[in-house]
């Protein structure tokens, strides 16, 4: 297998955006081209959940790469799930490292703002089980409801450890730019004050508003190169040095222990064996927080921190900008935004900024390894990325 | 004889209680006051308002017009029985409420005006402006429309809102919904927060002067026009930039 580097990232805000769905997708790519110095590709990979759904728009990639005047590079678009991101991410991986193309460009993007709150919820929860979930009226919040107070239960995490998590990314998110939500919340306001129970009320019991990632739009790219054409472009040489993707049952309640995540065990493992490091290495990681416990619990699942004693790490500020590993720095989904298809792409993108030291207030220092785990269905496809910074 | 047709023009007003000023603390872990303004405070809030017609999304620019002429005919005496409330932190505007009396037994909700988002400054001014209209006017009920979908999430699903299609409500649009007594009570403990007295402090500054909104929401991102000009900095067309990427 080739080698394969990032030469070119770009993002737009993860927001509301009242633009079609083609200008969300094309505009970071724009960027990335403009940041890699590259005018061409040889492929276009397009990650997306929804447009066929919720914009009426399929074939996606062919729409984006007339757009941004690409033709006749090849162009597909992937979906799966919340993990399409990072899945076209894989896809572009093996397209680079196989020989069979130079240049790949990965882009993901989503618009659910299309559609109201309501209707992008019960969008989402398609991807669960059909006829043993869905139509029982199971939504991804109510899953991760009851996901949370299993753990709650089984390992001592409080809904304070959950608004810990919450108080942090909104905060990290104050420095990003791209981030949806630009506003600090404190424990007080949303735990202790009187009226901390309207402020942040419970939406799918333990777990209350300000536990749950925002529905946004956006969208964010990649290009990925083979080491010859790296080598010519003159930016930091920016690795994706390991890749893992495992898959679980697809109805959560058939798990043994549902408070294990397997997948993203056996997806972080994967990659961290491919890339030839360990989970204390890395220095920076993105995790799929779309509702706080999962940040705690795949904070423990991909070998941070021992299982059961993520809320611990937390409670110690191990997880903030300056604690052991730094875990959201972007903001997270929860602050950042959860535009669903370009969610892996996008953490893929903060992994980039933080290992070549142009995150900004939010950078990490010295980061030279870098992690995302993007977490598909509930638990029952993830993609975890290692990122590594050559000298 | 002289006829002074401004007092012909001008509505007779009732005398209405006014609404007692509460505080809470918001997410952020500020606080926020909501009172009541005067008419002649008015002039202070209109710039704020006017901004917001500008500002196309989420129906900002519809309901900041519509906020815009009712806190205008307020001010000249040209509406029966209005009244306007405002929420402020660190004397910041951060929402304005107002709505009308129709009869002793019926309120007129008009509108909810947030400056800032995420921080449910808006669902607050409207449960005290609710609270106006039920514990201090005593009325029975209060009619109720909406404007925007985070408007109908807020006010008809979140308080459970009856309908009443049959009665026409003054802003037009969309039929009628309506906040019973019996609704406002259950929804007392949950949705109508906020601390009485306010802290002579807190109060002193929001009376002080009405500070315009730091973080106000804004127009929507030109993604091509941003894109343009990182591109091409002579800004012109997408045609262009895509020649030059070599696409055509
Ligand atoms: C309706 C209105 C008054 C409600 O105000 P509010 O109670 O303060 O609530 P907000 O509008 O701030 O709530 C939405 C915000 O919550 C935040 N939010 C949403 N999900 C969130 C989450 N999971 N975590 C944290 N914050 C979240 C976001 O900032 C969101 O803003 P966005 O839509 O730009 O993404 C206000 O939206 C408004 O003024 N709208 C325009 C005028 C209007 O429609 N008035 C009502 C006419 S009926």
């Amino acid at each position: 297998m080739r080698e394969v580097y990032v030469a070119g990232i770009g993002i737009t805000s993860f927001t509301r955006l009242e633009y079609p769905l083609v200008e969300i997708a094309a505009y970071p790519g724009l960027m990335a081209l403009r940041d890699s110095g590259l005018k061409k590709i040889d492929q276009l990979y397009v990650a997306n959940m929804g447009s066929g759904r919720v914009n009426g728009q399929t074939g996606l990639a062919s729409a984006v790469v007339d757009h941004l005047s690409l033709t006749p590079a090849g162009a597909v678009t992937i979906e799966n799930g919340p993990a399409s991101g990072a899945s076209a991410i894989k896809e572009g991986f093996m397209a680079v490292a196989s020989g069979m193309h130079d240049v790949v460009m990965v882009i993901g993007a989503e618009r659910m703002r299309e559609v109201n709150q309501l209707e992008a919820t019960d969008f989402v929860a398609t991807l669960t089980h059909p006829l043993a979930e869905y139509i029982y009226g199971v939504t991804l919040p109510s899953l991760a409801g009851m996901f949370a107070r299993l753990y709650m239960e089984k390992y001592g995490v409080t809904s304070r450890h959950l608004a810990m998590v919450a108080v942090k990314n909104h905060h990290n998110a104050m420095d990003n730019f791209y981030a949806h939500l630009h506003e600090e919340i404190t424990l007080e306001g949303i735990l202790d004050s009187p009226e901390a129970s309207t402020n942040n009320p419970y939406v799918a019991d333990p777990l209350r508003f300000y536990d749950m990632c925002p529905v946004s739009d956006g969208g964010a790219c990649l290009i990925l190169v083979s080491a010859d054409v790296m080598k010519k472009l003159n930016k930091p040489m920016i690795r994706l040095a390991g890749i893992g993707q495992a898959t679980d049952t697809h109805a959560v309640h058939e798990r043994k222990d549902p408070t294990y995540l397997f997948a993203v065990r056996e997806a972080a493992k994967k990659s961290f064996a491919m890339a030839g490091v360990k989970p204390e290495d890395v220095d920076v990681a993105e995790l799929h927080d779309a509702f706080t416990i999962l940040e705690i619990a795949e904070s423990e699942e991909v070998g941070f921190f021992k299982k059961g004693e993520g809320h611990i790490a937390l409670e110690k500020g191990e997880t903030k900008i300056g604690g052991k590993i730094p875990i959201n720095p972007s903001g997270g989904l929860k602050a950042k935004g959860h535009p669903v298809g370009a969610t892996g792409v996008g953490q893929a993108h903060e992994i980039v900024l933080q290992l070549r030291g142009e995150a900004k207030k939010r950078q990490v220092k010295n980061a030279k390894i870098g992690f995302t785990c993007n977490f598909g269905g509930f638990g029952n496809n993830v993609v975890c990325l290692t990122f590594i910074k050559e000298k | 004889m002289s006829i002074d047709l401004e007092k012909i023009l001008r509505p007779v007003d009732m005398v209405l209680p006014e609404f007692p000023a509460k505080y809470m603390t918001l997410s952020n872990g500020q606080e926020m006051v909501v009172r009541q303004v005067n008419r002649d405070e008015i002039p202070d809030i209109l710039p704020h308002v006017e901004k917001l017609m500008h500002v196309e999304r989420d129906y900002y620019h519809i309901v900041a017009a519509r906020v815009y002429a009712e806190l205008l005919a307020y001010y000249t005496y040209r509406v029966q029985d209005e009244y306007v409330l405002a929420a402020q932190v660190d004397g910041e505007i951060v929402a304005v409420v107002n709505g009308r009396i129709v009869n002793p037994d019926i309120g007129m909700s008009f509108h909810t005006l947030s400056m800032r988002r995420g921080l449910r400054v808006g669902a607050h001014a409207f449960a005290a402006k609710m609270e106006y209209h039920m514990d201090i006017l005593k009325q029975k009920e209060v009619l109720i429309v909406a404007e925007s979908p985070i408007g109908f999430r807020r006010w008809m699903i979140e308080y459970k809102l009856e309908k009443r299609f049959h009665i026409p409500h003054e802003l037009g649009g969309c039929p009628s919904w309506s906040l019973t007594r019996n609704l406002f009570d259950n929804a007392r403990n949950t949705l109508v927060v906020g601390r009485r007295p306010v802290p002579e402090k807190l109060l002193a500054k929001a009376h002080d002067a009405i500070l315009p909104p730091t973080d106000p929401p804004k127009p929507p991102e030109d993604l091509l026009a941003a894109t343009r000009s990182m591109l091409d900095n002579t800004g012109t067309s997408l045609i262009d930039m895509r020649r030059k990427l070599g696409g055509m």
